[in-house]
């Protein structure tokens, strides 16, 4: 306040108290006001309703023969649809709880033992792992195998060996009937 | 301006090398503000305020729009349903284009009636008028965005006029369309120029506070600060005055942002751009009614030069005029308060300010034609016969010795500054 002349009763102390309350009360408002007002400006970032409206994507999987495997696409990821042969579903559902790095069942990770469906994105930073295609190295444990940074998924797309800290996602999904699977 | 000691040792170490919190000391809170400021010098600050908010929701916008003839308008559409809050946002925005009109309206008018463009504040008032100007430009890109009927063809109209100058108009045109009409390549500069000419707007604004902060606000009384006892702080007095002001706008502006969105919109724009059908009755957004009424108010050729020429060159005169008044106006006085035909003549100024605003939203046929002329003559005598004329020929009254001496005669001000000298 160099050029100007102080009109505030700053040597009044019992005043201060009530000043600084209602300084305080006043910007806790003000702040409060602007967080509320802020929000309508980040949620406009979030998925919009038509982008939720994809979020849902129906598989018809009366021709996936068994031993066959398909990739279909939910919301803009691929999801790896496995019709497992009895011999995958004994390798998965065989192995002891202790071999897992990230401990989960098979029996947890399907709906039905014949049909398993995970999210086909590597849980260690994002790549797809091979093993969809005939001919594509599918890993030490028969599942598949990340050419990112080589680590190894089991028949029931669980890690097994390398980086990825976790199994794949199981996306949320459902049989409508037997031969239709709606993801998401 | 004394150098100031930061306790905080962070911001002592930054300020010693970057005095950015000195800056905001002596700008935003020590500035020596005139006592007696009435609210009419809310709006600067309010214009500010605007302009965040319409960068803001823009932003937040332009993440959602799509600037192509095909998507521009379903685009709109889709942030009206399916983005999360983006009617809000697209509402926000739109009416905060005409309140941003009617905010920085009230400022200059504020300006005209205390004088606030006279010496030494010239070029303070010069950078406000480029500032409207690119205001002016942003908003006429701005509609053409949405993509509806109104768009198109205001932007159709609007770059017509560059049509009128000779020569080389038509190839002026063309290069402003980058084709040989409004079409998509149209578009996407106008979003581009949309999403620039706000920054530039900000580089103004800044410019604009500079000028201001040198020789500081004018007031109601139109006289020079004499010295300390004439001026209060900004803040706390400024700030909380200026907080309550937005409070009071914010009411105005989102009333009409949740009941009355459309308000200010023409409904023929939730119609698809048509390029094979022109809609019966083409108005501007309500801000540009005046200049429109002033482009259409020519209708005879001045010897050779044709009337759709003449017309061009008024519209873009009344603006550009405001550039000149500063030296039109050789009143001894700066306020309206002590200039008694100027203070009355000042209202019916902007009476035909707003008549020309009615003329504008009229279609041109019968009575308006006349009406349109005589309103953009007067328009234009105001500033080149009666300002000049009543700089010569008004009596005015004395205003007080000092801003103190007007309310304290002699008194509480002067022995203030006796102490403090």
């Amino acid at each position: 306040m160099a050029n100007t002349v102080s009109t505030s009763p700053e040597h009044s102390g019992e005043g201060e108290t009530r000043r600084d309350f209602l300084l305080i009360a006043t910007s806790t408002v003000g702040v409060i006001g602007v967080a509320l007002a802020a929000w309508p400006f980040i949620d406009s970032m979030n998925p919009a309703k038509d982008t939720l409206a994809l979020a849902t994507t129906g598989v018809d999987i009366s021709a996936v023969e068994d031993g066959q495997r398909i990739t279909v696409v939910w919301r803009g990821k691929p999801v790896f649809i496995d019709h497992r042969t009895a011999a995958q579903i004994e390798s998965a559902e065989s192995v002891p709880m202790d071999d897992l790095p990230d401990p989960e069942p098979d029996s947890e990770r399907v709906e039905k033992p014949d049909w398993l469906v995970v999210v086909g994105v590597c849980t260690h930073l994002g790549c797809i792992p091979l093993g969809q295609k005939v001919g594509d190295p599918r890993g030490d444990y028969g599942g598949w195998f990340c050419p990112c940074h080589g680590s190894h998924y089991d028949t029931s797309g669980r890690i097994r060996k390398g980086p990825a800290p976790a199994n794949l996602a199981v996306p949320p999904y459902e049989f409508v009937d037997d031969s239709t699977i709606s993801i998401g | 301006m004394e150098a100031k000691t930061w306790k905080n040792p962070v911001i002592a170490w930054i300020d010693y090398r970057l005095p950015i919190f000195s800056m905001m000391q002596a700008d935003l809170v020590d500035y020596p503000t005139p006592k007696n400021l009435n609210y009419w010098w809310n709006f600067g600050s309010l214009n500010g305020i605007v302009l965040v908010i319409m960068i803001g929701t823009g932003i937040m916008l332009a993440m959602q729009y799509t600037a192509n003839v095909d998507f521009a308008f379903e685009s709109v559409e889709r942030i009206m349903r399916d983005v999360n809050y983006g009617w809000l946002l697209r509402y926000m925005h739109m009416n905060g284009g005409s309140m941003f009109f009617i905010v920085v309206y009230i400022h200059t008018f504020r300006g005209l009636y205390y004088g606030s463009y006279r010496a030494p504040r010239e070029l303070l008032w010069i950078i406000g008028v480029f500032i409207l100007l690119a205001m002016m430009a942003t908003a006429f890109m701005g509609y053409v965005l949405p993509w509806g009927q109104m768009s198109f063809w205001g932007a159709t109209v609007i770059t017509n006029l560059f049509s009128a100058i000779p020569l080389i108009g038509e190839s002026i045109v063309t290069w402003l369309w980058g084709g040989f009409s409004v079409a998509n390549p149209t578009l996407n500069r106008f979003f581009a120029l949309h999403y620039l000419l706000p920054f530039v707007i900000v580089g103004l604004v800044f410019v604009h506070l500079w000028a201001l902060h040198v020789h500081k606000s004018n007031n109601p009384l139109g006289i020079d600060v004499k010295g300390p006892q004439d001026t209060i702080p900004f803040s706390p007095y400024y700030t909380i005055k200026d907080a309550f002001g937005l409070g009071a706008f914010m009411i105005v502006y989102l009333a009409f942002v949740f009941f009355a969105p459309d308000f200010f919109g023409e409904p023929d724009n939730y119609i698809k751009a048509n390029p094979m059908q022109t809609p019966p009755h083409i108005v501007p957004e309500w801000y540009f009614l005046p200049y429109y009424a002033i482009l259409r108010a020519i209708t005879f050729d001045i010897w050779f030069v044709p009337a759709k020429l003449i017309g061009v060159i008024l519209m873009f005169s009344s603006i550009l005029i405001l550039l000149f008044l500063p030296w039109l106006d050789r009143s001894p006085v700066r306020s309206a308060r002590f200039r008694p035909i100027y203070k009355q003549l000042f209202w019916v100024f902007l009476a035909d300010c707003i008549l020309l605003g009615v003329v504008g939203g009229h279609p041109p046929e019968g009575a308006w034609i006349p009406i349109g002329q005589a309103a953009t003559a007067y328009y234009f005598a105001h500033f080149l016969i009666i300002i000049p004329l009543l700089g010569i020929f008004e009596k005015t009254r004395t205003p007080p010795t000092s801003i103190s001496a007007a309310v304290t005669p002699g008194g509480v001000g002067t022995k203030i500054k006796e102490a403090a000298e």
